[in-house]
C-alpha cells in the first residue's frame, strides 16, 4: 500500500479504531487483575474533548476508564471584569474587535450589558474577526478609527498578536487587551491544588503544543508520576493516546509520549516563541472562576506599551469572583469535578443559544460541545430528559 | 470559521512577503484563505499545514505519520510479555 492509502487506512478505517479500542480492552483488563480498577484519564482540551463527545468515544471505554474534560477551553476562563471594559469601550468611540468565541460571552453578574453581543445590538461598536490579519486590514483601511482587539487565548492564539508586533507590522490605530493564559500553570495547579481529580493520565493539547513543545509537559511524569500523550484530534489519534496511558501504567513507568510527532516537535514552534517572549511577560493571573494561578498570564512588555489597552486606558487587572452565575457549575466543570449533566442550568436555563455560564459560549466549552453533540453514552448514563427541557 | 480555537489542515498555495509579514495563501478543503505564515520551518506550495487562528502554525510531517504503527507495536509486545 502506498503512503496515501495507509493513511487513509489509519484515520478513516474503521480497522485501526477498533484495533485500538481492543488493545485498551486488553490492557484495562490487565490493570484490573493487578487491582487497579479506577483509572481517570483527563482530555486537557476542548477540542479533544469534542472529538470524544461527537464521536461517542466515552461509549467505548471498558468500566474502569475515566475520561475526564479539562481546563482546555480559554473562553471558560476569561475574567468577565474583561468583558466589562471591552463592553464599556464599544460605547466610548472605540470598535471592539475580537474572535467569535468571545462574541457571547458574559461580563461579571453585576454588568447591565451582559456581553459583547449585546452591547452591538445597543448600538456598541462591536465586530467579530477571524484573525489578526483580518483586524490589521481593518485598521489599514480606516485610519481616523481606533480599534481595540480583544486577544483572548492560551498558547496557540498569542503568536497571532505577537508575531505581527515583533515584525513591526501593526497600524498605530490598533490596541490589543490580551487575556491570554499559560496552559502548562493549570496543569500544575491542578495537580498540586485538586488533588480530588486524582490522575492517571493526561491528553495534553495538541495545538498548544505546536507552539509550546511536546517537552512543555515533561514535568508531569517527572514532577507527577503521570504519564502525558500529545495526542492528535481524530479519532484514532484520541483512543491512542487512552492506550498509551493504559500501558505506561501496565509497565509501571510514567511517560511523556508524543503521539502528534507529524505535527509537534518537542522543541516546539521556535520562532513563534521567540515572537512571545519578546512580546509577552509572564505574571500571576486570575482564571474565572477558579483563581489567581502563578505566572499563568500574559501581559505586554514596556516595550510594547503603546499598543497595550491595558496601559494606555487604564483598564486594571484584578481577582473579580462576581464572575459566576448563581447555580453555575462551569468552575468545576473546567477542573474535571463535575459533569455538564450535574449542573441544574444545563439544557435549562443555559442553552448556547443563551448562555449563561462561560462554558456554554465557547466551542471549546464541554457544557456546549455535550449541548451540541448529545453524547451516546456517559460515565454516567445520560438522561435523555434533559434534552428534552429545551 | 469564526472560531479562534480550531487547528485544521490546509494546503500552501503560496507565501508571499505582504506588509511586514510572511502571509502563505492556503486552502482549507477549497476554501482560500490568507494566514500569517507562523511556521518555525521553510514552507512552500504543495505542503499541509496547521492552521489556528488564521496562522499557519506548523508544517505537517508526512514522515511522522505513521508514527502510530510504531506505538502499537510496542503496546503488543507490552501485552504478550505481561
Amino acid at each position: 500500500m502506498d503512503l496515501a492509502a495507509r493513511v487513509k487506512e489509519i484515520y478513516e478505517g474503521y480497522n485501526s479504531s477498533i484495533r485500538v479500542v481492543e488493545f485498551i480492552n486488553k490492557v484495562s483488563k490487565r490493570l484490573s487483575e493487578r487491582g487497579i480498577k479506577a483509572i481517570n484519564i483527563m482530555d486537557f482540551c476542548g477540542t479533544h474533548e469534542w472529538t470524544i463527545v461527537h464521536y461517542g468515544l466515552r461509549s467505548l471505554m471498558p468500566k474502569e476508564v475515566s475520561l475526564v474534560a479539562g481546563p482546555g477551553c480559554p473562553i471558560c476562563i476569561t475574567p468577565g471584569l474583561y468583558v466589562d471594559y471591552m463592553v464599556k469601550l464599544s460605547f466610548e468611540g472605540f470598535k471592539i474587535l475580537t474572535y467569535g468565541d468571545a462574541y457571547k460571552l458574559p461580563g461579571t453578574t453585576n454588568s447591565r450589558v451582559k456581553s459583547l453581543y449585546q452591547a452591538k445590538a445597543l448600538g456598541g461598536e462591536v465586530e467579530v474577526v477571524y484573525s489578526f490579519i483580518d483586524v490589521i486590514r481593518i485598521a489599514r483601511e480606516n485610519s481616523l478609527k481606533n480599534y481595540v482587539f480583544f486577544s483572548v487565548g492560551f498558547e496557540t492564539t498569542m503568536p497571532a498578536v505577537a508575531i505581527p508586533l515583533y515584525s513591526n507590522a501593526v497600524p498605530r490605530n490598533i490596541m490589543v487587551f490580551t487575556a491570554h493564559r499559560y496552559t502548562p500553570p493549570v496543569m500544575k495547579y491542578l495537580f498540586d491544588e485538586v488533588r480530588e481529580v486524582n490522575l492517571s493520565g493526561v491528553i495534553a493539547p495538541g495545538h498548544v503544543s505546536t507552539i509550546i513543545g511536546s517537552s512543555a509537559w515533561s514535568f508531569i511524569p517527572r514532577d507527577y508520576k503521570v504519564t502525558a500523550v500529545v495526542a492528535g484530534f481524530e479519532p484514532v489519534d484520541v483512543l491512542a493516546a487512552v492506550l498509551i496511558v493504559l500501558k505506561q501504567l501496565l509497565v509501571n513507568r510514567p511517560a511523556l509520549v508524543n503521539e502528534y510527532a507529524r505535527v509537534v516537535k518537542p522543541e516546539g514552534n521556535t520562532y513563534a516563541l521567540r515572537a512571545m517572549n519578546e512580546v509577552f511577560e509572564r505574571v500571576d493571573s486570575y482564571w474565572r472562576g477558579i483563581g489567581v494561578i502563578k505566572e499563568s498570564g500574559a501581559v505586554f512588555k514596556d516595550k510594547y506599551r503603546e499598543y497595550d489597552a491595558a496601559s494606555q486606558l487604564g483598564l486594571k487587572d484584578s481577582a473579580v469572583v462576581e464572575d459566576v452565575a448563581p447555580g453555575c457549575r462551569c468552575s468545576e466543570v473546567v477542573l474535571g469535578l463535575s459533569k455538564p449533566t450535574d449542573c441544574p442550568l444545563f439544557m435549562a436555563a443555559c442553552t448556547p443559544e443563551n448562555p449563561v455560564g462561560p462554558c456554554m459560549v465557547g466551542s471549546e466549552g464541554t457544557c456546549r460541545i455535550w449541548a451540541e453533540n448529545p453524547p451516546l453514552l456517559t460515565d454516567v448514563e445520560l438522561d435523555h430528559s434533559i434534552l428534552r427541557k429545551r | 470559521m469564526m472560531y479562534m480555537c480550531l487547528g485544521v489542515p490546509a494546503r500552501v498555495l503560496n507565501v508571499e512577503s505582504k506588509g511586514g509579514l510572511s502571509i502563505a495563501k492556503v486552502s482549507i478543503g477549497g476554501i482560500v484563505k490568507e494566514v500569517i505564515n507562523a511556521s518555525s520551518e521553510p514552507i512552500a506550495p504543495g505542503d499541509y499545514v496547521i492552521v489556528h487562528a488564521g496562522m499557519a502554525i506548523s508544517k505537517i510531517d508526512e514522515g511522522e505519520v505513521e508514527a502510530i504503527f510504531k506505538i502499537w507495536g510496542e503496546v503488543e509486545k507490552v501485552i504478550e510479555s505481561s
